[in-house]
């Protein structure tokens, strides 16, 4: 998978849930590009180009993060705060994608600057719905941030400190 | 001191008294004698008209120094001869003495006068008229007073003698006694001790019995002291056990609310992928198998929920708030309807009460009542719920009435435990919690719910809510129809 194709960064460490969402995401019709890693570390190291994916160009950023909360190693909350407070992916939008319910990780997510929480339906049939509603949702519907390559060539976003050093915060 | 004073004054005054009186009578006896030696040695001088004689015999009173005055009268009431101690040649006139007596006194502030008749051979040939002045009797009187002034003071001080020795030794062990009992009543020390007096005596024996007795106090307060500590102590010791177990179980819930669905999910998931993906090599056995296990996921799913809402409602606290009942009933129909789309049912909702509620969690028990009531009234055409307010023995109840399928009130006992049903689930289905969840819902409230039922007629869910502010209902359509065929 090029860089420039991929969509969607899920970050799924149940191998069947992250299938399940492909599933779901692709029945549209609409061929997303999806990077499916499996915990908070290497959802990290891909966003800001580090470890395994330090060849990877950070000048591409993913349209949309899925983040489940309960993550091996660094957690949901971690990568999502690591995310907002980097310069380089703070606009990424991300969205959490959890079985939780609980009134505290929602409330955390959102003091973090999450841009929306959805909880897994356990019903199949409603948790199809509501991965194509959300994927339709921020892939189609909702307008995205601009993209970095563009704004460094209009030049307006090269003030940013730690901008274009991506993988390097 | 004032008791034994006055005690001893009235006995000083009644003695003076008896003793004044006696006295008088001895001065009116003897005043008597000498009137009759007057009259006995002025009978000649009466019968021949002797006033010189007369003269020298009442001149004879001279002796005694209390006579003021003596006069020989003679019957017509003329003085034969007087005498006069300050004042001599006056004339007393004779007092009128009743007939028939032979002598009378009388008694004024200053003197005491007497008349006797002379009397010779049976007839009165004169009178003697003789006064006194009162000096001997003033004089006994002051002596008297003198005397019972002594006699009082002498006492009075023996007695504040005797009283002062008497304190030391028994009133003042006492008072610091009391005071001691005052302290230990007043500051809860029983550590004090009242100081021992040093004699043998019963006051001694008080002040070491008391001293017991509060030693004992101190033992027992020690004791309970250590016992309230301890107990405090278990107290803290348990809450944490306590904290510590529902911790323990808030986890458990956050893992089954996370762990346990996304398998359910995943089985769900991959039967769908199965019958999308491979559904035209699969036989009618085969896709019948796997609808099974479809609709066994989609119920355990509901299990799942039911019981992290019942789960939910234990650990969550209340937020009172004033709630009309009403309000939440229309909202709960509202919630309802898509459920009942399709069937006749009458609502029939009466008056319901404001009540100081939990508004979220009373909105969960009449969706779970009503929900049910719509349930079991599934075979019925057209289905009656009523919802109302009422008395039912003497209580305030709030009940839900159907005319459902209702049940065997030998399992009454039943309706409200986790996972109890009353009815097969081909029948109805449900997950056995929901009555579980009203239950504690109302337990929480302070309330009470019960059901009476009887089969194929309908069953009534009524409960009690403590806080019911009585008056003022809240005012809806009596009757509400809701769905049609």
């Amino acid at each position: 998978m090029k860089d420039d194709e991929m969509e969607i960064l899920l970050v799924e460490d149940d191998p069947r849930d992250a299938a399940l969402t492909l599933r779901a995401l692709q029945a549209e019709n609409v061929r997303n590009r999806i990077e499916v890693v499996r915990d908070g570390e290497e959802a990290l190291d891909f966003l800001f180009c580090r470890g395994v994916y330090s060849g990877r160009s950070p000048n591409h950023l993913p349209k949309l993060v899925l983040l489940d909360l309960k993550l091996p190693k660094v957690d949901g909350l971690e990568v999502l705060k690591e995310i907002k407070a980097s310069p380089e992916c703070q606009t990424t939008p991300v969205v959490i994608l959890t079985s939780s319910a609980e009134q505290r990780d929602v409330l955390e997510s959102y003091k973090l600057g999450v841009n929306s929480y959805i909880q897994k339906p356990v019903d199949i049939e409603q948790f199809r719905q509501t991965i194509k509603t959300l994927g339709l949702y921020w892939l189609v519907v909702n307008r995205p941030p601009p993209d970095k390559t563009l704004a460094d060539q209009r030049g307006t976003e090269a003030k940013v400190p730690g901008w274009g050093k991506c993988g390097n915060p | 001191m004032l008791v034994s004073g006055t005690a001893l004054l009235l006995a000083c005054v009644a003695f003076a008294v008896y003793d004044l009186t006696t006295f008088r009578a001895t001065m009116a006896r003897s005043l008597s004698i000498q009137a009759q030696i007057v009259g006995a040695n002025s009978v000649s001088a009466l019968l021949f008209n002797d006033p010189e004689s007369a003269q020298k015999t009442v001149s004879g009173l001279k002796a005694a120094p209390n006579i003021l005055s003596a006069g020989i009268y003679t019957p017509a009431g003329q003085p034969l001869a007087t005498y006069w101690r300050d004042r001599a040649g006056r004339v007393l006139p004779l007092p009128a003495v009743s007939a028939g007596q032979a002598e009378t006194y009388w008694l004024t502030n200053k003197e005491i006068a007497l008349v006797r008749s002379i009397v010779f051979q049976g007839k009165q040939i004169g009178a003697v008229y003789i006064r006194s002045d009162l000096n001997e009797m003033n004089g006994r009187l002051t002596r008297l007073a003198g005397l019972v002034f002594v006699v009082l003071s002498i006492s009075l001080a023996a007695a504040f003698v005797i009283s002062s020795v008497f304190q030391r030794v028994a009133t003042r062990p006492i008072l610091q006694l009391a005071e001691i009992a005052r302290i230990v009543s007043r500051e809860k020390t029983y550590s004090v001790r009242a100081p021992a007096t040093g004699n043998r005596d019963e006051i001694a024996f008080l002040i070491q019995a008391f001293n017991e007795m509060l030693s004992h106090i101190e033992e027992r307060d020690a004791a309970l002291q250590s016992a309230q500590q301890g107990l405090e102590q278990r107290v803290v010791q348990r809450t944490a056990e306590l904290e510590a177990t529902n911790n323990e179980l808030e986890a458990f819930t956050y893992s089954v609310a996370h762990d346990l669905r996304a398998p359910l999910r995943h089985i769900q998931g991959f039967s769908v992928a199965l019958t999308e993906d491979c559904g035209s090599q699969l036989d009618a056995t085969a896709q019948g198998h796997l609808q099974q296990i479809v609709d066994s996921t989609q119920y355990m799913g509901r299990l799942i929920s039911d019981l992290l809402s019942l789960a939910h409602v234990g650990r969550q606290e209340l937020h009172l708030q004033v709630t009309g009942l009403g309000s939440l009933v229309q909202e709960v129909l509202q919630d309802l309807k898509h459920e009942t789309d399709g069937r006749n049912i009458h609502w029939r909702v009466g008056d319901l009460p404001f009540a100081d509620c939990d508004p979220g969690l009373m909105k969960q028990v009449f969706y779970n009542l009503l929900s049910n009531a719509a349930k079991y009234t599934g075979p019925r055409n057209p289905a009656i719920i009523d919802v109302g307010y009422g008395s039912v023995e003497g209580q305030q109840v709030i009940f839900v009435r159907d005319n459902g399928v209702g049940f065997n009130m030998k399992y009454a006992n039943k309706l409200f435990g986790v996972f109890q049903r009353l009815h097969r689930k081909e029948d109805f289905e449900g997950t056995g919690v929901g009555l579980a969840t009203v239950q504690r819902i109302i337990h929480k409230h302070g309330g009470r719910i019960w059901a009476e039922a009887e089969i194929d007629k309908g069953a009534t869910f009524s409960f009690t809510l403590e806080t019911v502010q009585k008056d003022g209902l809240q005012e809806l359509p009596v009757l509400v129809l809701e769905g049609t065929q």
